[in-house]
């Protein structure tokens, strides 16, 4: 039940909804590298250092998501490079 | 036929012995013989919750090393019948808690009795490990607050491939959610995870929640597990947690606030 002066807040971000949007992240996350072989941590950061050799980017610009389609195992890369200058 | 529980969390601080001492009084109430075991080698704390401190002689570690047989470890609670509390040992060796030794000693309690409930140490060290080894099914208590909830997370994922049914490629074990310190107030006011969030981000099946409650302050100080305090809304939720257990349909209580007249409602907050 809303009380009267609930009216007259302005409408916000709840902390418990920012709490449930940071969880949603980092579990999926979690989850991702916990189901996927034990190299892909190694690959993520050699990846990143490679494509740091050529252009400046931040430590969430490579994405990788493993997903298995029957006996095959798909392994997509996103590499955000950002704005461009 | 005997069924091994793993009461669970990753976190500390929880309520993972509090849920133990419940559950187990819970089930032992209901005419079921059980055991609760305390896996929490080195910091025990169970005999504390059960109010047996006392009366403990021998514990886990003994019986793996045989220095005493199951049957004088073994506590039998002075309140309640059907129930038994098997102490762990306050050595500092983490390594005491050997696989061979704690199946061997599960073994034995399966012989004996109906539940044997397995009380987890915090983290994910031996101990804990070997708590949730050899389990039929977990507990996993988890507070609404985002630590906590990660932490289940983990354990879950340790769950599905970290204990022995999971090793011998088993159906993974059935995990119940238990959320404990739960404040409806505080989720009206969009301060604390609801049940809803954390049963949708953790996605298993929800076995009760336990209300933030003076009560188990009070049964811990006096060594008396909650669910004996019938009076209390904590104890009330774990009683009903037990019989959802048990396969009893329940509605969930204490999840949403208390109606408030028309002064609560304007000067709320």
């Amino acid at each position: 039940m809303k009380g009267i002066f609930d009216y007259f807040r302005s409408p916000r971000q709840t902390s418990a909804k920012v709490a449930k949007e940071r969880l949603q992240v980092i579990v999926a996350r979690e989850r991702s590298s916990r189901s996927g072989p034990d190299y892909l941590p190694a690959l993520h950061k050699e990846l990143l250092e490679v494509i740091r050799k050529y252009v400046q980017v931040g430590d969430d610009a490579v994405q990788m998501n493993l997903e298995s389609e029957g006996d095959c195992e798909i392994l997509e890369v996103n590499i955000t490079l950002g704005d461009k200058q | 036929m005997s069924r091994i529980v793993v009461i669970t969390s990753g976190k500390g601080g929880v309520g993972k012995t509090t849920t133990s001492a419940a559950i187990a009084t819970g089930l032992a109430q209901e005419g079921h013989k059980t055991a609760v075991v305390d896996f929490d080698v080195g910091l025990r704390n169970l005999d504390l919750i059960m109010g047996c401190e006392r009366r403990v002689v021998y514990d886990f570690v003994n019986v793996i090393n045989g220095d005493a047989n199951l049957r004088q470890a073994l506590i039998k609670d002075k309140r309640t019948e059907n129930l038994y509390i098997l102490p762990a040992s306050q050595t500092r060796d983490k390594e005491a808690l050997t696989q061979e030794g704690v199946e061997k000693v599960l073994e034995e309690l399966s012989q004996e009795f109906e539940y044997i409930i397995c009380d987890s140490p915090a983290g994910i060290e031996r101990g804990a490990l070997m708590a949730a080894y050899f389990a039929d099914e977990a507990i996993v208590v988890t507070n609404p607050e985002v630590s906590s909830v990660r932490d289940s997370d983990r354990m879950l994922g340790i769950l599905s491939s970290k204990t022995r049914r999971a090793e011998q490629g088993e159906d993974p074990l059935p995990a119940h959610l238990l959320i404990t310190r739960y404040s409806a107030d505080r989720v009206e006011k969009g301060e604390m995870l609801s049940v809803e969030d954390v049963q949708e981000i953790l996605s298993i099946g929800m076995l009760g929640v336990i209300p933030e409650s003076q009560a188990v302050l009070n049964a811990s100080n006096a060594g008396m597990p909650v669910v004996l305090d019938t009076e209390s809304d904590a104890g009330q939720a774990y009683r009903d947690a037990v019989a959802r257990f048990l396969g009893e349909d329940r509605p969930h209580r204490f999840i949403t606030t208390q109606k408030k007249g028309i002064f609560g409602r304007l000067f709320r907050g």
